[in-house]
């Protein structure tokens, strides 16, 4: 257990989610079947914690998030944030918490920037100096002076990804929730909203859950990664021991001058795909690449290689694999 | 009260969406004055053979027409308004962005829909209505208090068309699209409001029924309350009880459809 347990400020006790899905098999013919997109989950988060939330596509994150926003009621379980139950009181919750959809905006798309946050300001009852420190506070840090006047549909990507995390804060929610912020960024752009982010969580405490496809946002940010999979909670522990559940590998690209079979690797290395000239080696993310790539150098007609680190969702569909072969055996 | 300025940012906002559109306002200028030209030589010629059709002579059934052409973007007759939005925000998953603020999401549109409404009479629906007053004789009112009761009138037309495109809206909840839907209110909206052809026009059971449909507060009524030929109250009455039943309706559907449907999209 984590000291953290002390002071919960999210609890989830085997909350569930089904979902009635009706699928058409025929003319008229239709089939029902339950789809359980969150099943039995339980964690405690607590105040000022920043914890990552991930899982592939599909695995309920997205429906979690649902749920602790007061958008989705869960069809079991037990589910509290600051004390109240989301779908129940959903407006005086929403008061409490921000929330930042990657792919969606909150901001209003032929206006400009500013008057968004003149919508925030009355829709949250923000006082009126609290509002314009904020305000202030947020221009300065995210880099926006110049554009508040600007009509949203004229922000790129990252001015706009900004712009939300800024509406999303002018109300000094005690609880941000963020789906993929980061999704689509080029590298400037992501290293401003981390960045932003951690002094967020550093000085106002403010309790933030993070889904992301990007392993660098949680590692730059969360202390704490919690990795759900076909709805059921598989992992929640530190980032480093997400690498050893997963047993994570790394893959090595090499093109060769001409189409050759498989390199015969030194194992636990091994030839996973060839295509003409083109061949790739899975090895541990934990061992080095140097003894392999000098050892494919001497002995094979190498003419360009390069190193691909393990994606999130490698891992964790590896881990998930091998905790279905652990159930089985 | 501190709703109250939120909704009215809501409508100054949905004013403001729709003026930063400036070459959409000119084409909608255009098309409506020429549309309204083809209509009134079209009307003068069936009032010619059939004078006093529907109860109007031939300067009532030209007010008529220019009027139609004010109000049809002013009340998005063929759609086009704040359901276009939300069908579209529900459709692509949007809308769980909306339903996370602290605000009445009914409301909510409303508000912008009726600062969407302002803009398109002011930018959009004035400029034909004043082309047929200068060069058509039309049967205009004196007092002040026949307009002053248009007005009214204009506002409650409002909500009511309001009313039934967020109904409408609504259903891609279960419909997941809003194609269909859209069809239908076009088709609906153009007939049942007296686009074609008044209301008053229309004979037997059918005009009976046409008439006490709620599309017939769009533009029968004020039009019938700005040239005299209805009672003020009654028009406020029979378009306020379609404005209370109808957004009634839409608050009991808005509720069914945040409880129990899936908010599409990841």
């Amino acid at each position: 257990m984590d000291p953290f347990t002390m002071d919960p400020f999210i609890e989830l006790d085997g909350v569930e989610k089904v979902f009635d899905v009706r699928r058409k098999t025929g003319f008229l013919k239709r089939e029902r079947h339950r789809v359980r997109a969150v099943d039995s989950i339980s964690f405690t988060v607590a105040r000022g914690e920043m914890v990552g939330y991930i899982g592939p596509n599909g695995a309920g994150k997205s429906t979690t998030i649902k749920m602790l926003t007061g958008i989705l009621t869960p069809s079991g379980g037990r589910l509290r944030v600051a004390g109240i139950d989301p779908s129940r009181e959903r407006k005086r919750l929403a008061h409490r918490m921000g929330v930042v959809f990657g792919q969606r905006t909150t901001l209003w798309w032929d206006l400009p920037l500013i008057d968004s946050y003149k919508l925030m300001h009355r829709m949250y009852r923000i006082p009126d100096a609290r509002y314009r420190e904020n305000l202030d506070r947020m221009v300065e840090l995210l880099d926006l002076g110049e554009l508040l006047a600007v009509p949203v549909r004229q922000l790129s990507l990252g001015q706009r990804m900004r712009g939300d995390i800024a509406a999303a804060l002018l109300h000094d929610p005690e609880v941000l929730y963020l789906d993929e912020p980061t999704i689509g960024l080029d590298v400037i752009s992501k290293t401003k909203v981390r960045d932003f982010l951690r002094q967020l969580n550093a000085e106002r405490a403010t309790t933030v859950l993070l889904t992301t496809h990007d392993l660098q946002d949680i590692e730059q940010l969360c202390s704490r990664v919690m990795v759900i999979d076909h709805g059921r909670l598989v992992y929640d522990g530190a980032l480093a021991g997400l690498h050893e559940a997963g047993e994570s590998e790394r893959t090595l690209v090499v093109d060769l001058e001409r189409e050759l079979p498989p390199i015969e690797a030194p194992p636990p290395a091994r030839v996973v795909r060839v295509e003409g000239p083109r061949q790739w080696l899975a090895f541990p993310a934990s061992a080095s690449a140097a003894g392999l790539v000098a050892r494919i150098a001497a002995e094979y007609p190498l003419v360009d290689l390069s190193v691909r680190e393990p994606d999130i969702e490698a891992v964790i569909a590896k881990m998930y694999a091998e905790r279905a072969d652990r159930a089985v055996s | 009260m501190g709703s109250g300025r939120l909704y009215l940012a809501v409508a100054v906002g949905g004013f403001r969406r729709y003026a930063s559109y400036r070459a959409a306002t000119a084409a909608g200028v255009f098309t409506n004055t020429v549309f309204g030209l083809i209509l009134v030589y079209t009307y003068l010629a069936l009032w010619e053979e059939k004078p006093g059709l529907g109860g109007y002579d031939q300067a009532q059934a030209v007010t008529y027409v220019w009027l139609g052409q004010c109000l049809y973007a002013t009340l998005a007759i063929q759609g086009g308004g704040a359901e276009k939005d939300l069908m579209e925000r529900i459709r692509t998953g949007e809308i769980a962005v909306d339903l996370y603020r602290p605000v009445d999401l009914q409301v909510w549109w409303l508000a912008g829909d009726v600062g969407r409404a302002l803009f398109q009479m002011l930018g959009r629906g004035v400029v034909p209505f004043v082309f047929g007053w200068l060069f058509f004789p039309m049967a205009l009112p004196t007092e002040v208090t026949v307009w002053a009761a248009f007005a009214v009138t204009l506002l409650l037309a409002t909500v009511v068309s309001f009313a039934i495109r967020y109904l409408a809206a609504l259903s891609v909840f279960w419909l997941m699209d809003g194609m269909g839907v859209g069809q239908v209110l076009m088709i609906t909206g153009v007939f049942f409001s007296g686009m074609v052809l008044p209301l008053n026009a229309f004979p037997g059971v059918y005009g009976d029924v046409v008439r006490v449909l709620p599309w017939a507060a769009q533009i029968q009524m004020p039009a019938d309350v700005l040239m005299g030929e209805a009672e003020p109250l009654g028009a406020f009455a029979f378009q306020a009880a379609w404005a209370v039943a109808l957004l009634a309706l839409g608050r009991l559907v808005q509720s069914a459809a945040t409880r129990r449907v899936v908010v599409q999209g990841g």
